[in-house]
């Protein structure tokens, strides 16, 4: 049944080459929402990101696919389209890969095009497109398992026989019929069989060509989403929706703080006996404090927050495969029209939280230009994951864990909420004020698919906490190894007398000083200063500039960093602490980021000077109320 | 007596896909929208003689979604106000 069907009666293209010939490259595309990535992820193992939302797949992610036979075949991931008109980024990239007019990319050996078989009438019109481009095409007909249950059928055969081209049922979630792909990548791939199209840009013909078709292939439509309805009937409710949202929200920050907490504790532990164990090891002198007192307190200090930002991440994934982003997005459209922009921007928005880097760059899904700077620019206020191990250390420093909104929250979580809305209100803020001036715009249309809920399958979570694992551990093993390095030699010169110098003697602490009277209103001293100036490169380095500064400071060896930071900073430059790493751009990627989606360095340096401006005067304005 | 003359009216005159009633059905008429945001639409299935229902809305009432071909697309108001639709 999932056997490759079609009588291709063109020329075929050679089998996938010989050793020394660049591999054969197929473009994976489909509508969006239609599986792609799932699918692409079954193929070639490679982590990368899925969303069951509209318009995910920003960038082309190429992966190789191991087959039998030792065969290599390079797949490229597209960007979801409904038709080859390109009207947005997105289309406009696929439209560039499949015509070989993307530079530094060679066209396509062939396309493998998944479709819903669930919604077969309203995706098979871009098969029309695609034909018509006359490349090798396999039609992959996806959610097979999805269709059945739902009491739909289609014939593969007789829509072979149509489409001029092979079709294959599959479920990419559980991996059925996912092997027939294997014989279409791997053998004798050929152009499509010419079958008559409709007129491209005439939208009614080809629906009306879909229905004739999908009627030909004994389509069997299937029943509507029960699920799906019953589950909107209490996501958008009018009362029970933001109610069900208020609460998730609050059982993730709560459980960033309770949850997560003793595993901090054992990665604590273990950074703690490991270093004692180097200690012993190593001979005493400055290579026993370069590696134990400089590198590893910086980097451990840093590594410590690994499993809050991995449950950070895992309630990020769940609420994006489930399809429930959608409807974040549709809630949240009157918010956003209110300042200015459109429900879309909500997307890029949310997973900001997660990092700005993918989230800048999903802002391609929006069509206008103004709006897509806009949220580009805001997007750096929402609460970054580098974010947290700073707040985290802070709080935990210096507000005391009481319960709180009736037991509800505890006051340290509340106080991570209250972080997290500040940022958010920052973003909407400055979108209004773009939005009212500079980047004044006509009003833009919403208009988006609302998936059906899906259950996030195992594998997809995992595969995308392994790789956030691994971005972070490789962050703090190149940036946050770097800086702690930096950072040891910068506070052992000059020596006196060959020995290190106390720390405001070196030549960190002359750095640290020389800006403190630029930080002393804010109520941070020479040392924040120090942690200051290196989290430009990222945010967290701070947490482990300070855990190197302590680490070598014979007053606070014993103590923890937040004992030391407890007698460091008042309460009142604790929180302008916070604030300031609320609203500051300290982050080498963003920037640069930004720099390559807008196109020079106009937007990124307004958005440093903009940011900078506010998080200094707003940490001024908290410290100077509460001292 | 006004409200029923006011359904009355309702169904010679063409009505918009916005004032259409959750739960109920209509045929779409035309698009009056500009020609990239109409042939997106299209795309996405609010075709003129394709059936058409109205499902849920965001709390607050706006944006609304329609059922169109077994899929769910939301529009804003402003947006559906300019989809003519009729009774059949």
């Amino acid at each position: 049944m999932s056997a490759c069907h079609g009588r291709p009666d063109s020329v075929a293209l050679a089998a996938p080459s010989a050793a020394g010939a660049p591999p054969r490259l197929v473009a994976l595309i489909g509508p969006p929402n239609s599986g792609k990535t799932t699918l692409f992820n079954r193929l070639t193992g490679l982590r990368q990101k899925v969303a069951n939302f509209p318009g995910v797949t920003v960038e082309h992610h190429i992966g190789k696919a191991h087959l039998p036979g030792h065969h290599a075949v390079d797949i490229i991931d597209l960007p979801g389209i409904y038709s080859l008109n390109p009207r947005s980024e997105d289309e406009q990239v696929t439209h560039d890969v499949l015509t070989g007019a993307m530079p530094g990319l060679r066209r396509p050996d062939g396309v493998i095009l998944v479709l819903d078989s669930t919604n077969l009438q309203r995706h098979l019109p871009l098969a029309a497109a695609v034909l018509s481009l006359r490349l090798p095409t396999l039609v992959v007909l996806n959610m097979a398992d999805d269709l059945r249950q739902r009491g739909g059928a289609v014939d593969t055969e007789a829509l072979a026989n149509q489409l001029g081209a092979p079709v294959v049922l599959v479920s990419a979630a559980t991996g059925e019929g996912v092997k027939s792909l294997a014989q279409f990548l791997t053998g004798g791939i050929a152009v499509p069989r010419v079958v008559e199209l409709p007129v491209l840009q005439d939208v009614p013909a080809c629906r009306q060509w879909a229905r004739d078709i999908s009627r030909q292939a004994r389509y069997t439509h299937p029943a509507p989403p029960v699920w799906t309805r019953r589950l909107d009937g209490v996501f958008l409710h009018p009362l029970l929706g933001p109610l069900v949202f208020a609460l998730v929200v609050a059982a993730v920050f709560q459980s960033i703080f309770s949850w997560a907490r003793p595993l901090m504790d054992g990665v604590q532990a273990a950074v703690a006996v490991s270093g004692a164990g180097m200690r012993a090891v190593l001979p005493d002198g400055w290579l026993e404090s370069l590696v134990v007192d400089g590198a590893w307190s910086g980097v451990g200090a840093v590594v410590v927050f690994l499993p809050q930002i991995l449950l950070l991440f895992l309630f990020i994934v769940l609420l994006e495969d489930s399809g429930y982003l959608a409807r974040a997005a549709l809630i949240a459209d009157r918010t956003m029209a209110r300042v200015g922009l459109q429900g879309k921007s909500f997307i890029p928005l949310l997973s900001a939280y997660a990092c700005a880097v993918p989230a800048i760059m999903a802002t391609r899904t929006i069509e206008n230009r103004r709006d897509r700077i806009a949220t580009i620019l805001i997007a750096p206020f929402m609460t970054c994951s580098a974010r947290l191990p700073v707040y985290t250390l802070i709080i935990a420093a210096f507000i005391p864990e009481r319960p709180f909104v009736g037991g509800l929250l505890g006051t340290r979580a509340a106080a991570l909420l209250g972080l997290y809305l500040l940022g958010f209100l920052a973003a909407i803020g400055t979108a209004r004020l773009l939005k009212s001036s500079v980047l004044r715009s006509e009003r833009t249309p919403f208009v988006l698919e609302m998936p059906p809920y899906r259950m996030p399958t195992l594998t997809s979570i995992g595969l995308r906490l392994w790789d956030r694992a691994l971005a972070f551990l490789k962050r703090a093993g190149t940036v946050i190894l770097g800086v702690a390095i930096l950072l040891w030699i910068l506070a052992s010169v000059p020596t006196i007398d060959g020995q290190q110098p106390p720390i405001e003697q070196s030549l960190a602490g002359t750095l640290g000083r020389a800006i403190e009277p630029l930080i002393e209103p804010l109520g941070f001293n020479w040392k924040i200063g120090i942690g200051l100036i290196t989290s430009l490169a990222a945010r967290e380095v701070i947490v482990g500039t300070l855990g190197t500064i302590y680490g070598m400071d014979p007053d606070h060896n014993s103590a923890g960093l937040q004992a030391a930071l407890q007698k460091e900073l008042t309460f009142g430059g604790a929180v302008a602490l916070l604030v300031f790493f609320a609203f500051a751009m300290q982050c080498m990627s963003t920037l640069a980021v930004v720099r390559r989606e807008t196109g020079g360095w106009k937007w990124p340096a307004i958005q440093f000077f903009y940011m900078g401006a506010l998080a200094y005067v707003c940490a001024w304005i908290a410290h100077a109320l509460l001292s | 007596m006004q409200l029923s003359f006011k359904a009355a009216s309702r169904k010679r005159t063409p009505a918009c896909l916005a004032d259409l009633p959750a739960g109920s059905e209509a045929v779409i008429d035309r698009l009056d929208l500009p020609g990239d945001l109409a042939a997106r639409l299209m795309e996405l299935g609010f075709i003129p003689g394709h059936r058409v229902s109205a499902a849920r809305s965001a709390p607050g009432g706006d944006p609304r979604v329609f059922r169109v071909d077994g899929a769910e697309i939301a529009l804003r108001r402003e947006t559906a106000r300019h989809i003519v639709v009729r009774n059949n």
